[in-house]
């Protein structure tokens, strides 16, 4: 789960890194009036959105005035965010947080992540921090401060002065720099944290640490024992369907095709998404049903993926282990008969059960095109997809 | 015996009380394994299915000489139980639980370190299907009618593409040896590399059929290790080659990232390193047949 980045700040600094001064505003005049009330004479005016790539996409705005501030906020407020990190869609801008500008040295990346390789907490570092991170890592990995944490003890003080004095801080300032190490690390062990990322971190013009940006990404497994974490989720930077899949239990992702897919298990999804592919169509989704197939669950995932009206197609890819076959055919008759659907309808059942399932679907008399294998089923569902199309447009013609 | 389980392992279930736990210990005597006990916490002295259940794994070893373990606790305590197992004296545990913390398992993998080798467990999942050798024993969640005994061993990472490729191989008339789930959590117990290393030592096995997907280095890991120390033939099958790349916040996932966590580049990968890639999914029992009829 993802939070703001003023969200992340306070958290941080609450565990000993040092943030600039700065305030939320959900209108453009709530944010002058928080730039008065801080005081200085320039400030930063930051979109707050669940992506980075914010400067180059124009979530950023340096601001010399009350007249500036507005007028970026307007610019900002209500429209989407488009970044190398949302996607097409982009992400709406419902918050600013305003800021006041520091004038810094230097720039530093940092960053906290889990490496699926070790299988431990890594921290990467670079003395050059700022938008271009990402080609410098890709171009001279070698200068890249890598350092990871062995669990039983957590984060040394030594590992933090190495990679203090790697990256060239002053030593004068070395002892700042290990206390934000340990304090990231600390936020990232006691909140349960998959990443935590300050960039740029800086070192100001009055010599000291500053984390001008923050951001912390969490272990959604891990919720359950951090509801104050929870309670930051903002809705808002969720795809609408992605969340009310969610919170019904369903792990959904939107795509651009036009052949709905509902199967069990994330793999199977994947696989089944390929074979359409591979059969000449596009998948509309992504959908894992898990592994209780029940018949709510299976009228629940129609539902779902029928509220995309892009979908012409739908395909239903279920192998049942634990549950039967029958039962997942009872589903898929009982969703279909309550809420009639107007395009094919695909399905191939495997395992437990099988026969009886392919029974229930033929005796049900609905006008279900049954397949043995994927294969046959991406392509049977291509093939009806297409014929459908046909028949529609000589329908418009007449 | 097979890789991890035969029809002498001794099993315990931990959570065996809860409502599903219960259903899959009964699936488990069917199929034949030798269910010795359960563990609770608090329900010592009741019995499921007609077998003990224990407050502690080690009362449970006491009793029983139990050395596999199937835990089927919910998430907030799976890794106290894993850990458990693995002081109490258990070899073989695999954890079907989906939704354990990343860093509960770092510190689970942290505490398996602390037993000399000889002494260690072998935990596969979280989040996986389990393990099954057709005929002898299953300890997991799987269907096991959709397996034959064979000389195929297969490891995956997910669940039900698993039984897709059991099936296929059974409908052509192709058997298992052991069928490995890996499961799909970034932070697992044993790894592609760790159970290709135990497939090509097993006598049983005769080829290996991998089932990867898109994200993460195990598959690109796993390609490496068979270049360098597989005699095997490896038949693999890649899911997730139209899979959008994940929206991730930050660069930090970018910049520790290595070539080989795309699907496409896995294939790449696996095929430069000898192993025949499947197509798609429907094929991968055919490519199998092939490649057992030429080794024949």
């Amino acid at each position: 789960m993802d939070i703001h980045e003023y969200q992340a700040k306070e958290i941080l600094a609450g565990f000993g890194v040092t943030v600039p001064q700065g305030a939320l505003a959900y209108s453009p005049e709530q944010a002058a009036y928080r730039a008065r009330e801080m005081g200085g004479s320039r400030w930063i005016v930051k979109a707050q959105v669940h992506a980075g790539g914010r400067g180059k996409a124009g979530g950023v705005k340096l601001c010399d005035s009350d007249h500036e501030i507005v007028t970026a906020c307007e610019d900002m407020f209500g429209r989407k965010l488009v970044t190398h990190q949302t996607g097409p869609a982009g992400k709406g801008i419902y918050r600013v947080y305003v800021e006041a500008a520091v004038p810094f040295e230097r720039e530093i990346y940092l960053g906290f992540v889990l490496d699926r390789s070790l299988q431990r907490v890594m921290i990467v570092a670079s003395a050059e921090g700022g938008m271009e991170i990402e080609e410098i890592s890709a171009q001279r990995p070698e200068s890249i401060v890598r350092s990871t944490v062995e669990p039983a003890v957590g984060l040394q003080e030594f590992q933090a002065r190495e990679i203090a004095f790697a990256l060239g801080i002053p030593p004068a300032l070395t002892q700042a720099m290990v206390r934000t190490l340990l304090g990231c690390y600390a936020a990232f062990r006691d909140l349960d944290a998959t990443m935590v990322e300050i960039n740029p971190l800086v070192i100001t013009s009055d010599n000291r640490i500053m984390a001008l940006d923050a951001k912390m990404t969490f272990d959604s497994n891990a919720l359950f024992r951090h509801p104050q974490i929870s309670e930051l989720r903002d809705k808002s930077q969720e795809d609408p369907r992605e969340s009310r899949a969610a919170d019904r239990g369903l792990n959904y992702i939107g795509l651009d095709g036009n052949i709905g897919c509902i199967v069990n298990g994330a793999g199977l999804a994947m696989a089944t998404m390929d074979t359409i592919k591979l059969a000449g169509g596009e998948p509309a989704n992504f959908l894992d049903i898990g592994g209780g197939a029940t018949p709510e669950r299976v009228a629940k995932a129609f539902r779902l993926v029928m509220s995309d009206s892009n979908v012409q197609a739908i395909l239903v890819n279920i192998f049942a282990g634990i549950n039967r076959c029958d039962w997942v055919a009872e589903g898929v008759v009982q969703a279909l008969t309550q809420n009639p659907v107007e395009v094919p309808v695909v399905v191939r059942l495997a395992g437990t059960n099988v026969d009886e399932g392919l029974r229930i679907l033929a005796k049900s008399g609905l006008p279900i095109i049954r397949a043995t294998t994927l294969m046959e089923a991406a392509e049977r569902a291509v093939t009806a997809w297409r014929n459908d199309q046909a028949q529609n447009t000589n329908v418009r013609a007449i | 015996m097979s890789i991890f389980l035969d029809r002498e392992s001794r099993v315990i279930v931990q959570g065996i009380t809860g409502r599903i736990a219960q259903f899959h210990t009964k699936e488990m005597i069917d199929y034949g394994t030798n269910v010795v006990g359960g563990v609770v916490p608090g329900k010592g002295g009741e019995i499921v299915h007609g077998v003990p259940v224990f407050d502690t794994v080690k009362q449970a070893v006491a009793a029983t000489g139990a050395d596999a373990s199937l835990v089927f606790v919910p998430p907030p305590f799976a890794a106290d139980s894993i850990m458990e197992a693995a002081d109490g004296g258990i070899r073989y545990c695999v954890c079907v639980t989906d939704g354990i913390p990343a860093q509960d398992m770092i510190r689970v993998k942290r505490y398996m370190y602390r037993y000399p080798k000889e002494r260690r467990m072998v935990l596969t999942g979280p989040n996986c299907a389990g393990t099954i050798s057709p005929g002898k024993a299953l300890l997991g969640i799987m269907p096991g009618h959709i397996y034959l005994p064979g000389n195929i061993g297969i490891v995956g990472r997910s669940g039900t593409l698993g039984y897709e490729a059991a099936q296929q191989l059974k409908d052509l008339g192709l058997g298992v040896s052991t069928s490995v789930g890996i499961g799909g959590d970034p932070i697992n117990g044993s790894s592609f590399k760790d159970i290709l290393a135990e497939f090509e030592r097993d006598d049983e096995t005769h080829l290996v059929c991998l089932i990867g997907e898109i994200g993460g280095p195990q598959e690109a890991e796993a390609a490496e290790f068979i270049r360098d120390h597989m005699s095997k033939p490896v038949v693999a099958y890649i899911a997730g080659l139209t899979a959008p790349k994940g929206r991730t916040m930050g660069h930090a996932g970018a910049i520790i990232s290595a070539f080989g966590e795309s699907a496409s580049e896995k294939v790449e990968i696996l095929s430069s390193a000898g192993v025949t890639v499947a197509e798609h999914p429907s094929a991968i029992g055919a490519t199998i047949a092939r490649l057992m009829k030429k080794a024949a």
